[in-house]
This record gives structure tokens, C-alpha cells and sequence, in this order.
């Protein structure tokens, strides 16, 4: 791949990603359309890194977190911000070979910048899940999470799966040598409508979103959210459709994560919430389970949850 | 003999992991062998992130031939017996031995196990080890974790080479085949590379960029990193632990110096340096002055092609957004004063039994003035005592200490001085937690030292409230550092008191603050209304009664229930206490035997006396003493006694004692309460020429009832004397 000088721009750099992992096998998906914290949110990866079928995926994911808002004030810290997410299930044995070239891909020359995988091993206590692997430093930074999946919701992966989390924002500001995400080139600089920033397209989104995540949400309506939430998701695990139990798992995980911004949770009370969230979570993937286990059993000899 | 070289080489391995997996690699190795008898030479051990790696020189080929022996049953045992033992050792009956054992017929098998070659033992061995490696968090990986079953190892384990001598030594293990290659460094050489045998490994590895040897690498980013600091007119921070962990972090360690915006330096240095090492893993500097630069040296793993400007540049840049963090923290938690966080504590649960922390806090503040104004922490101000201690936790809710929670009392410190406090109680705020552990310093600041004793207190008291005492090796809330920093401070500072009766104020403001919540579940009803009961005596006292008609009589019963728990509770604590202070002495020499023998609630006088004694027993006069009061105790124990009993004529030496003992006993009692220790001491000695000379020539069972009952009674007076100074009987020897 061409380091070519001009760094990519941040649709660029995404769409790059897009054609490297499509040639290598990924399905290319749309994000999902839900409001959810991280990548690893999306139903193509909670749910599909359970059970045995081959599944390789990539995509983007717009990540929603309200606390780190900074009413748009920040250089670094965005409370919606996108997460190049890779899923490849078994995980291949050159997964990290095939990353480091998706870094060449994209611009980055390893013998001109430090790469390192440094231990980081990755638990989301609201997904009930596990797994151990790296973030990766380019120079210092954090640009990607590399994980093997271990467990989901509560169960063994079998087989384990390659996640791969890219943090776009960070990696294009390490590309394009800027120190606030504001200046980023969202498009290329000579495109024939017009350059773009990131700022252009983001900072309000930023501004007005920070008030309204600190400041404006209706509690009592969050409040009531969540309960309708958790309610409709047993509706729906009763009805035997884990897809549609999950979507109320991410709504609630979602507005709980506001309600945490809206700083009305209790520490005592924070942690009964992350146990309610993951019950949804978990309840989703074991009926997920439940309805595929007789086809995963026959078409996979003796595989069992 | 052969050199064996194994190389384990996986994906990075953590570096926190390595030294432990290295240990682990050599005691697998020795073990495995010397099960098949074979005994390894000399063995290296080396890892970097990506392999690990053992080579055992000298090795032999073929391991030592065995003979087995095992004994069998006696001629003429049963059938079933001598079938079982066949079963046992595979053999038929007429490959048995008999010998003769203490004049029985035995049968014995004995089994020659011939020398094998040491290549099957080792292609043996080597998935084994794989297989039983301990890993702190182990995983499974690739197509075969399709089953739960498959291997589970850190990493993905990638490549195994096993070569003895020149010859490979062929093992398999989850469908990896041992072989002579492995891999360069990931980016300089990223190619497969073949070894030949142990003796190129090391060099061929560094041909390709890696230095397979961890302390070759530690040496070198010592070095390097002092380097880079002195080129740039400055000290490196020396720090073990990073130059241990860059080395497992890297194949090809490159230290690099960078700088960052001087503007940074307005954070606390110690917050700089933490966020530098603990997020980022770089070193510090100082300048000539001692004081923090404006400079960080990163290690990278590349020779890189423009020299690491780029590297540096982009470590610049994450550390600047690291430290703005800190800053924009600093910055956030100046804004609120310590007093108004110091109330968010009401919030955060201190032990489900004990409240909330603004609860421990109000008890440390009311324990801490009190420790003031009663003088027992001279020259303290009590206003200052109280008002240090009830700000010494507010900096748990701070954004810093919420990041970095081991910056917790220094952050403190900083913001109290920050919004000019008395010095006083910014310096308590900051070393309240100390000393942490032996070796820590001892704070002497009057206020520090009140807040840090009443904190310590009222953990060890609150938790022996709630019968959460340690065990055994079980002490979850840490009570025997704190009661070795409580004694700490009170031996380094002098502080005479009855320590015991101290911890009466926190067991009974959390014996009714239980009491109370209790007794408002028992009784919301009648309590409505009448808003929350108070935990200080004198509301309580108020509470009772007005609502005395309706629950008087079981709250009664709990403050007495409150009370009779407070008295036991301090007895225990005592004895803990001793116990700790015997192993506080203990590296003193103090001898533990002789603490036993002291009684004292005064632990300052108590150590005193003890020093004074433990000199004394190791006088001449001293042993002597102490053999003579071992026997009278050992005669007096054997003996009944009518106690008063006199001799009208004593013999001489009976009477030179009972002289003696109306001479020292008083004097040894009053050097006692004086607290002249070594008078005390002089008084004991001046006993040993008559207690000898007494039992040299007097015999105490006399024939006579009374005169026996009389020296007997001399005996005890003088047991009585000695134990103005301390319980005799207690002392070993």
C-alpha cells in the first residue's frame, strides 16, 4: 500500500478500511441504527460472536458517551465519536498481521512510528463479557483494542473471536498531525464542493448534545425509559425473538448511560443498574442461543452452549 | 552431551508476566526432567515479549538407567494379595525376587528401567510444560477453541523450536509442530529466520533485531535513558520498574528524550510524574536544582528511519493531552473547597455496618480533638486536630484522586494549601495515611500526628465493634497495619496515655450508632417524626427521652449491650496490640517473652520498662534472679502456703532475705511508679546475693509446719517484689 503524502482524510481513511477488510472477506456493514456506547454494542458482534458459524464483519459504529461530553471545549474528548469495528470469527491466525497492515493500508509506516501491543484485557460488565488481548500504541497513543473474545453475555465463545476496535478520531488525528479533533479533514481538502472539517460537521452536535446529555434530559422520562425498556425486553424474550429482546437491552444500557450523566445514580445504586443491564443483555444472548443451539448442534457435531 | 535450546514463541506476552513465566519455564523444565532422571546443568532463561526461551547446556543424551524396587508381600500372604501386588507392579510371580526382611520371606519386584534417549523424554516434556504452564489469565484461540477443551496459554502460542545439539526434537502440540524457525523483530525483520542449534540462537536473533536476553535489554535502557537525560543538561528519575517493564514491552529498545510545554509544570510534580509513568510508561527528569523538568524519555521499539522524530512528536503530543487531563482536574478541584467535597462523603459507604465515611470522618475528628485537648498529643492545637481530620478524606471525591487514587492525602495536602489553610492541617492532610508500613516515615507534626492516630484507632476500634477481627492470614481490612502504624506513632512520638481507653469513644459512637439504626427499624413508628437519633451521648441521652414511654426499655438494653461490648472489645484489642507490638520489636531484638511479662496499658512506659528488664535478665545478676525465682515459683506452685505465716528465729540467711526483700521491695515499686526503670532494676539485683545465699542454706520444707510455712511465705513475698517489675513466670530461660 502507498504511503502517499497527503494523509488521509477521515472519510478517506474509513473507506480505505472499508476495501481493505472487504478484500480480505469482511462483510461490510451499515452501523447499527440504535444509540449505543461501543462497536462491540452492535448485534453483528454481541450476538454473532456466540454460537459456531464463521462470521466475519466490519463496520462503523457512532459511539455515544455522554459523560465524556465537553460541550464541543475539549481537544481530545467527544461524547459521540466513530469506531471502526472488525469481528472475525475464529479469530485467524494472523489476525495481528492482517491489523498491521490495515495500519499500512491507512498510512501508518511501522518503521517510522512505534507500534506496540500492550497488555490491556477488555471486560464490559453490562454485556457480561471478557477477553483478553492488547491495545495497540502507535507512538504513544491508543488507536485500536484487540481483543479475543473469551466469553458474551455469560457464555464460552466457541470458537473465540478477533475484535478489533479502531478509535477513527484519534487515528486520523494521528495521521493528519492535528491536535484537536475539531481541525481534522473530514473530506479531502480539494474536493470540488468544498473542504470540510470534523468541526464543521460535529462541534454543534457536540455543544448542543453536551447540554442536553448534562443538562436537559428529563430524568423522570429517562427513568421511565429504562423500566419500559427492561419490560418490553422480557416481553420479547418471552416471544422467543432475541434480536428484538437485544434492541431494548442496548435502549436501556443506552439511558442508563444518561441517567449517569444527568448524575442522579448513586454509586450503591450504579452497580444494581449495571446488573439490571446485563441481565437484558444476557438474557438476549441465551435465547439467541436457545433458538439456534439444534441447528448449531447438527451442523456443528457435538457443539453445545 | 548436547546443548537443548527451546523457544516458545507466542503473541505479546504481557510484561508485567514475564519474570514469573521465565521462573515458571525453568521449574516446569527441572521438574519434567528429573521425573524421567534426568538432571539438567546450568539453564538461561530469557523472554522478551514475543518468545520465551530456555537453553540447558550440557545436557546429556540418554538418560540414566533405573532399577525400581518395590516391596511386596510376605511369602505365604494370600492369594489376593500377591495378585493385587502383581496388578500393582506388572510383573508375573516368577519374575519376583525374595529377600529376606527382619527374618520374613519377602517378595520384591524390581523393575530396570534401561537409559532411554533424552530427545523422546524431551519431545515429551515440552507439550507438557506447554500444557501444565501456570499463567496469571490464561485464554483459548483460533478455529480450535471451538471446543472449551482446546489449549489455553496468555497468548496465542505460534511457534515452538526444540533442538538438541544440532538435532530437532520433534513434539506437536494443538497443531503446532516444533521446527527451527521463528521470527525477527515484527517490523525490522519480519520474515521467518532458522536456527541452527543453541549455540546461534542469540545472535542470530540480534542480527534480525532482537535482543533475546531481558537484561541485556534492561541494561541498555538504563544506560540509554541516563544518556538521553545528561545530553540534555538533565537527571533521569531513575525507576527500576519502568526500566523493567520498557524491556518487556520491547525486542529492540530505543530510549528516546522528548519535551513537553513548561506550562504543564504548574500541575504537582508528583501528579506529572505518575501520569507520565502509569499511563505512559516514560521516565522523568530533573534539572540541576532537583526539580521536575519540563522532559520525558519514551522507549520505543524501532530504530526508526527518521532517527524518532516522529516518535517523539507523537509522544509529545499524547502526553500533552494526558497532562491536560491532569491539569483540567486540578484546575476542576480547585474550584470546590475541601470542606464542601468533604460533604459528598456522606455518600460514599464506608462498611455497610459503619456508615457512610463522612460518618468514620465525623469519629476520626471527634477522636482526633480529643487526642488534643486531653494533651495526649502535646502542643496541639484541638480546633486545628478537628478541622484537619474532618477534611483529611475529601479528597476521595476529587477528580484527581478519582483518576489516580494512589495521589489520595498528597492531593489533598496540595488543594488544602491551595486555599491557605493553616499549614498545620494541609501537612495532615497530606501524611494522614502514614506510616504505611514499616520503614515508612513517622509523621511528628503535632496535627498530623493526632489525625493520623485517631484515624488508625477508629478503624481497628470500629471493626472490633463490629466482630470483624483478623484471623489467621485473613485481615480484609488491613487492621494490623494499622495497628502497627498506630504503635509506630505513639513509640516514635512519645504519647503517654492509657491507649486502651481511647478506643472507648469510637466502640461506642458506632455501638450506638448500630443500636440506634436497629432500634429506629425495630420501632419507626414510635420514632416519626421525632427526625434522626443522634449518635453523641448527650442527644442520645435527650432522644431517650422523649420517646422513652415507647422504647425506652430496649434501648436501655442496647446502650448497656453497647457498653459491656465496648469494655470487651478493648480487652481484645489490647492483646492484639501486644501481639503487634511484638512483631514491631521483634527487628528491635526486643525478646517477645519479656513484652509478655509487662503489664501496661502506658505502651511508651511499657517498652521502657521492657528495655530495662530485657538488659537486666541478660546481666549476671539478672539470670541469677531470675533462675532464683523460677525455683521459689516452682516450690510455691508444688507447696500449700498459709499466707502471713512468720518465723520468730529465722537462720541467717532467711533473715538477710526477708532484710532484703523489706528493702527492695518498696524501692523497686516506687523506682516503678517514678518510672526509673533501671532503679527498679538495681532494687531486683540487690535480691539475687540473698535468694541465692537462701537457698544455699536454708531448707524451706523444714520439719517444722511453721517454719515452712513461714518460708514459704518468704517465697512469696519475694515472687510479690519481682513482680513490682514484671510477671517473671512469663520469661523464658
Amino acid at each position: 500500500m502507498a504511503n502517499t503524502a497527503a494523509p488521509l482524510s477521515f472519510q478517506d481513511m474509513i473507506l480505505t478500511l472499508h476495501s481493505f477488510w472487504s478484500a480480505r472477506g469482511c462483510l461490510i456493514l451499515q452501523p447499527y441504527d440504535m444509540r449505543m456506547g461501543a462497536g462491540t454494542f452492535h448485534p453483528a458482534t454481541t450476538l454473532r460472536a456466540l454460537g459456531p458459524e464463521p462470521w466475519n464483519a466490519a463496520y462503523v459504529q457512532p459511539s455515544r458517551r455522554p459523560t465524556d461530553g465537553r460541550y464541543g471545549e475539549n481537544p481530545n474528548r467527544l461524547q459521540h465519536y466513530y469506531q471502526y469495528q472488525v469481528i472475525l470469527k475464529p479469530n485467524p491466525p494472523n489476525l495481528q498481521e492482517l491489523y498491521l497492515e490495515s495500519l499500512v493500508a491507512i498510512g501508518i509506516d511501522p518503521l517510522a512510528h512505534d507500534i506496540r501491543f500492550v497488555e490491556d484485557d477488555w471486560e464490559s460488565p453490562t454485556l457480561g463479557a471478557w477477553g483478553l488481548g492488547w491495545e495497540v500504541w502507535c507512538d504513544g497513543m491508543e488507536v485500536t483494542q484487540l481483543t479475543y473474545f473469551q466469553q458474551v453475555g455469560g457464555y464460552d465463545c466457541k470458537p473465540v473471536a478477533g475484535e478489533l476496535t479502531y478509535g477513527l478520531e484519534r487515528l486520523a488525528m494521528y495521521l493528519q498531525r492535528k491536535d484537536r479533533y475539531h481541525d481534522l479533514a473530514f473530506n479531502s481538502p480539494d474536493s470540488p464542493l468544498g473542504a470540510a472539517s470534523y468541526g464543521d460537521v460535529f462541534l454543534a452536535n457536540e455543544q448542543q448534545m453536551s447540554k442536553y446529555n448534562f443538562e436537559i434530559a428529563d430524568t423522570d422520562a429517562l427513568f421511565a425509559g429504562f423500566k419500559a425498556a427492561e419490560a418490553e425486553c422480557m416481553r420479547c424474550l418471552d416471544a422467543d425473538i432475541p434480536l428484538a429482546a437485544y434492541d431494548q437491552a442496548i435502549e436501556a444500557s443506552h439511558l442508563f448511560n444518561l441517567l449517569q450523566a444527568r448524575g442522579v445514580i448513586s454509586v450503591q445504586e450504579r452497580a444494581s443498574y449495571i446488573g439490571r443491564v446485563r441481565d437484558l443483555a444476557k438474557g438476549s444472548c441465551e435465547k439467541w442461543i436457545a433458538v439456534n443451539s439444534d441447528r448449531w448442534a447438527a451442523e456443528y457435531d457435538g457443539w453445545s452452549a | 552431551m548436547a546443548d537443548f535450546l527451546l523457544e516458545l514463541r507466542c503473541e505479546e506476552v504481557p510484561a508485567r508476566m514475564q519474570a514469573g513465566a521465565r521462573a515458571d519455564l525453568e521449574r516446569l523444565f527441572r521438574a519434567e526432567l528429573s521425573a524421567a532422571g534426568v538432571t539438567p546443568g546450568a539453564i538461561t532463561v530469557w523472554s522478551t515479549p514475543r518468545r520465551l526461551a530456555l537453553i540447558a547446556r550440557d545436557f546429556p543424551t540418554q538418560t540414566q538407567a533405573v532399577s525400581e524396587e518395590t516391596k511386596g508381600p510376605p511369602l505365604g500372604a494370600s492369594d489376593q494379595a500377591l495378585e493385587g501386588f502383581l496388578r500393582k507392579v506388572g510383573l508375573t510371580k516368577d519374575q519376583l525376587q525374595v529377600r529376606d526382611l527382619k527374618g520374613k520371606g519377602t517378595y520384591f519386584a524390581v523393575v530396570e528401567k534401561p537409559g532411554r534417549a533424552v530427545n523422546e523424554v524431551l519431545a515429551e516434556a515440552i507439550p507438557a510444560i506447554i500444557r501444565a504452564f501456570p499463567w496469571p489469565k490464561s485464554m483459548r484461540w483460533g478455529a480450535a477453541s471451538l471446543s472449551t477443551e482446546s489449549l489455553r496459554w496468555v497468548r496465542p502460542l505460534s511457534s515452538i523450536i526444540a533442538i538438541l545439539g544440532e538435532d530437532l526434537i520433534e513434539c506437536e502440540i494443538e497443531r503446532i509442530h516444533s521446527g527451527y524457525a521463528t521470527m525477527g523483530h515484527r517490523f525490522h525483520h519480519p520474515g521467518e529466520i532458522t536456527i541452527g542449534s543453541a549455540h546461534d540462537y542469540a545472535d542470530k536473533l540480534r542480527a534480525c533485531h532482537v535482543l533475546v536476553d531481558h537484561e541485556e535489554r534492561q541494561d541498555l535502557i538504563r544506560e540509554r535513558a541516563r544518556a538521553a537525560a545528561s545530553a540534555a543538561g538533565l537527571t533521569l528519575v531513575e525507576d527500576e520498574g519502568l526500566v523493567i517493564e520498557n524491556a518487556g514491552l520491547t525486542e529492540w529498545p530505543v530510549p528516546l528524550l522528548g519535551r513537553f510545554d513548561e506550562a504543564f509544570l504548574d500541575v504537582p510534580p508528583e501528579v506529572i510524574q505518575l501520569t507520565a509513568r502509569v499511563n505512559q510508561k516514560y521516565f522523568v527528569c530533573e534539572d540541576a536544582a532537583g526539580k521536575l523538568a519540563n522532559a520525558f524519555v519514551c522507549t520505543a521499539n524501532i530504530e526508526a528511519v527518521d532517527g524518532g522524530e516522529a516518535i517523539v512528536a507523537g509522544n509529545r503530543k499524547v502526553l500533552a493531552a494526558r497532562l491536560s487531563d491532569a491539569r483540567f482536574f486540578w484546575e476542576q478541584d480547585l474550584k470546590t473547597p475541601l470542606a464542601q467535597q468533604a460533604k459528598k462523603l456522606e455518600r460514599i459507604t464506608f462498611h455497610e455496618k459503619l456508615g457512610t465515611v463522612a460518618d468514620k470522618v465525623e469519629r476520626v475528628a471527634k477522636l482526633a480533638e480529643w487526642l488534643a485537648s486531653e494533651g495526649i498529643v502535646p502542643n496541639c492545637d484541638p480546633a486545628l486536630a478537628r478541622q484537619a481530620a474532618e477534611l483529611c478524606k475529601a479528597d476521595l471525591v476529587t477528580e484527581m484522586v478519582g483518576e489516580f487514587p494512589e495521589l489520595q492525602g498528597l492531593m489533598g495536602g496540595y488543594y488544602a494549601r491551595a486555599e491557605g489553610l493553616d499549614p498545620q492541617v494541609a501537612d495532615a492532610i497530606r501524611d494522614h495515611y502514614k506510616p504505611v508500613g514499616q520503614g515508612d516515615d513517622v509523621p511528628t507534626a503535632p496535627v498530623t500526628v493526632a489525625v493520623s492516630l485517631a484515624d488508625k484507632l477508629d478503624t481497628i476500634g470500629v471493626f472490633f465493634a463490629i466482630d470483624e477481627k483478623p484471623t489467621g492470614s485473613k485481615d480484609p481490612f488491613a487492621l494490623r497495619r494499622s495497628a502497627l502504624g498506630a504503635i509506630s506513632l505513639i513509640l516514635q512520638n512519645g504519647l503517654r496515655f492509657n491507649f486502651p481507653f481511647a478506643f472507648i469513644i469510637p466502640l461506642i459512637d458506632v455501638g450506638l450508632a448500630i443500636a440506634a439504626a436497629d432500634v429506629k427499624a425495630s420501632y419507626g413508628g414510635a420514632l416519626k417524626g421525632l427526625g434522626s437519633l443522634s449518635t453523641t451521648l448527650d442527644k442520645f441521652e435527650s432522644a431517650i427521652e422523649s420517646i422513652r414511654v415507647e422504647i425506652e426499655p430496649a434501648l436501655r438494653l442496647r446502650a448497656d449491650d453497647v457498653k459491656a461490648n465496648a469494655i470487651k472489645q478493648v480487652s481484645q484489642i489490647s492483646e492484639f496490640f501486644a501481639d503487634r507490638l511484638k512483631v514491631q520489636q521483634r527487628d528491635a531484638g526486643v525478646r517477645y517473652d519479656i513484652i509478655d511479662s509487662v503489664e501496661d496499658n502506658d505502651l511508651v512506659r511499657l517498652l521502657a520498662r521492657v528495655h530495662a528488664l530485657q538488659a537486666f535478665i541478660a546481666s549476671p545478676d539478672g539470670a541469677n534472679l531470675l533462675a532464683g525465682y523460677k525455683r521459689a515459683a516452682n516450690i510455691l506452685k508444688k507447696e500449700q502456703f498459709e499466707p502471713g505465716a512468720a518465723n520468730p528465729s529465722p537462720e541467717p540467711a532467711e533473715k538477710a532475705l526477708i532484710d532484703a526483700l523489706a528493702l527492695a521491695g518498696p524501692k523497686a515499686g516506687s523506682a516503678v511508679g517514678a518510672e526509673d526503670f533501671a532503679g527498679a532494676m538495681a532494687a531486683l539485683a540487690s535480691l539475687r546475693g540473698p535468694i541465692d545465699a537462701f537457698f544455699e542454706s536454708v531448707t524451706v520444707n523444714d520439719a517444722d509446719p511453721a517454719k515452712r510455712a513461714a518460708r514459704l511465705e518468704l517465697l512469696d513475698a519475694f515472687r510479690r517484689a519481682v513482680h513490682n517489675v514484671a510477671d517473671f513466670s512469663k520469661i523464658e530461660g
